[in-house]
């Protein structure tokens, strides 16, 4: 699969995740946001600009406890919880929030 | 959410109409050659791929009995036929048991027996063909090895040993499922199903430490790596990642701290869960198991207890011994290896932890068995002591807690619908479908007993009805961990908690 932006083709898997990460820009995660039926305000560019700081640093997304602490101290305490997040990204704030990222889908027994 | 019906509830529990092809669709992705060469399987479709599953099939003929036994025995007398929760849930035959078993036995009938060899159609004997091929990959992803038919049958046919050879050979030929086969890469290379690296293994821990100790006041550890330590807790990776999973983990910490031991966890073990199970492969299987037995050595440590994951308790406590023993060097005077529920058990048992059981007052519990737990393990010195040990804790930590139907716990469980290596969301429409059983008892205690929550002691359980208990109009968090409960309620000596309450008791002396 892959996804065209500005006349440029850039390849997804069968999910639609990027599979090269370092394809990814601001343009495409619209794109990507599109895809799911969702709009890029600020605090969805919150959660994604995060979990790609995180990945930068650790080369794997942040557990859920991490990722919604940070949210809590980047937009108030009572952001900082899952169901939040689930409304934000109602498909699971691992995996959809990490489509729209460009990162790779987190799988395991989650 | 996706394009299927989520089942109704079923008025009446007989065997549904028969709704032929209904799931001919579903299949998983296949695995990418890259992740099918570590395994040691080929990347893709072999060229003489007939040959080579037929040889393949002969070759696990002669290395399992059981298989052959299995595959000779059916006399379709039909008593499996409605004790698949995937056969509830899609109608569809080819998920009843025996028409499950008989993909593989049609094509071991034409090649292996003299009847299917000269007068196949008499025996229902098929050749391999693609099609059939095809049908092996679909259906034998569509059963999660739970090996609940196998109860019911009269001759005690495991339709799991049956799917694992079904998926063994598929991967022999260069088919394997992507889900599978990409994790059992990921523990080769980074040491847990999930790609956790030691670095985000080790910050994950310090900043739950954090947060534990701003919630008790204690500095509760979650040591890594430690040398000399007297046990290594060995737990699946989505317990240092997902919800409710990593409140289990902190449950364990808590038990351990207020046991005063000396514990760690391991970055070169850093999953108990094990993969190679799933698709069959006897050498994934032993290669994955390794690593604890690697990491117990290094360590120093004299006892290994489990985490709460199924299927990784069922091949710790059945299979370990041949894969990777002898435990010679542990310390013996504990069962090797021990499950965290024996373990907190124990402590209970001997007055060694004390609660404050109102701390769990909000919620009604019940308690989903999990399939490998329940049937293919034992906990502690008593028969049935897997279904008793886990609800003993439970009810030592809880004021109020229900049955479901009797029909659907213990030996009868139902599976959560995403085990044996179907907890992949291009199989979500099979999940869905296969927890209806489960969702029904359920529903039920929910009804008659305002059940708020259900607990498990397995990872995959725990992901599968975080993600299905919506579709059946149940919030999500309904799921938690037992050693959640057991957290919450735990009295921790010097905490922030303990201290108050003596305060107060010494107020009202006075
Ligand atoms: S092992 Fe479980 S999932 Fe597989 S056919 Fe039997 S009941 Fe169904
Ligand atoms: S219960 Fe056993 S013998 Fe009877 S049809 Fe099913 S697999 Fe065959």
């Amino acid at each position: 699969m892959a996804i065209e932006i500005g006349g440029k083709s850039i390849e997804t898997d069968e999910e639609g995740y990027l599979v090269d990460l370092s394809d990814w820009t601001e343009e495409i995660a619209l794109e990507l946001a599109k895809s799911e039926s969702l709009e890029m305000d600020e605090p969805r560019w919150e959660v994604v600009n995060f979990l790609r700081e995180y990945y930068d640093e650790y080369q794997i997304a942040p557990a859920v406890r991490v990722l919604t602490k940070a949210i809590g101290k980047k937009l108030g305490k009572d952001k900082g919880n899952s169901k939040y997040l689930y409304e934000l990204f109602p498909y699971g704030p691992g995996k959809q929030a990490c489509k729209i990222a460009g990162l790779p889908k987190p799988t395991g027994c989650i | 959410m996706a394009d299927f019906d989520t089942p109704e509830y079923r008025k009446y529990r007989d065997i549904p109409k028969l709704e032929e092809g209904t799931m001919s669709d579903s299949a998983p992705f296949i695995a990418k050659p890259v992740f099918q060469g570590p395994l040691g399987f080929p990347g893709e479709l072999v060229e003489n791929w007939q040959e080579v599953a037929i040889d393949k099939m002969g070759d696990l003929l002669g290395k399992y009995r059981g298989l052959q036994v299995y595959l000779d025995s059916c006399v379709k007398c039909g008593a499996c036929t409605d004790k698949c929760h995937y056969f509830i849930g899609t109608k569809d035959p080819k998920n009843m048991p025996v028409g499950r078993q008989d993909l593989l036995r049609s094509v071991y009938r034409r090649y292996f027996t003299f009847a299917g060899k000269y007068f196949p159609k008499l025996v229902g004997a098929k050749d391999l063909t693609k099609e059939v091929l095809d049908d092996w990959y679909s259906y034998f992803h569509q059963c999660s090895q739970c090996r609940r038919c196998s109860v019911y049958c009269p001759y005690g046919i495991d339709t799991a040993e049956i799917s694992m050879a079904a998926r063994e050979i598929l991967d022999t030929v260069g088919i394997g499922q992507k889900y599978c086969n990409e994790i059992i890469g990921k523990v080769y290379t980074i040491g847990n199903n999930l790609g956790l690296p030691k670095r985000a293994l080790r910050d994950t821990l310090l900043d739950l430490e954090e947060e534990i100790e701003e919630e008790t006041g204690l500095p509760i550890k979650l040591p890594l790596d430690v040398k000399g330590a007297d046990i290594l807790l060995v737990t699946p990776s989505a317990d240092f990642f997902a919800e409710p999973h990593i409140d289990g983990l902190i449950g364990y910490a808590k038990v351990f701290h207020e046991a005063g031991v000396n514990w760690t966890l391991s970055s070169h073990a850093s999953e108990a869960g094990n993969f190679g199970m799933f698709i069959g492969s006897y050498e994934n299987m032993q290669d994955v198991a390794m690593r604890v037995r690697q990491a117990a050595e290094d360590l120093g440590v004299k006892r290994i207890v489990h985490g709460e994951c199924g299927h990784a308790w069922r091949i710790a406590y059945s299979f370990w011994n041949t894969l990777i023993g002898p435990w010679d060097f542990l310390d013996q005077n504990y069962p090797i290896p021990q499950h965290i529920c024996e373990y907190t058990w124990d402590l209970i048992e001997n007055n060694k932890l004390n609660f404050d059981k109102s701390e769990n007052d909000h919620r009604v519990m019940t308690f989903h068995d999990s399939c490998n737990v329940a049937r293919a393990t034992r906990m502690g010195d008593k028969p049935g002591g897997q279904f008793e040990i886990p609800r003993n804790v439970i009810k030592a930590v809880c004021n109020h807690y229900y049955e479901m139907d009797p029909e659907t716990t213990k030996e009868g469980t139902y599976c959560c619908g995403g085990g044996g290596g179907l907890l992949t969301d291009d199989l979500m429409e099979i999940r869905v479908k296969g927890a209806l059983p489960r969702m029904e008892a359920l529903n039920e205690v929910v009804e008659d007993h305002g059940v708020t929550n259900m607990a498990a002691i397995c990872a995959i359980c725990k992901s599968q009805f975080s993600k299905v208990l919506p579709y059946y109009k149940m919030p999500m968090d309904m799921i938690v961990s037992v050693h959640q409960l057991v957290g919450d309620a735990l009295i921790l000596t010097g905490s922030k908690e303990a201290l108050e309450a003596l305060e107060a008791a010494e107020s009202s002396e006075e």
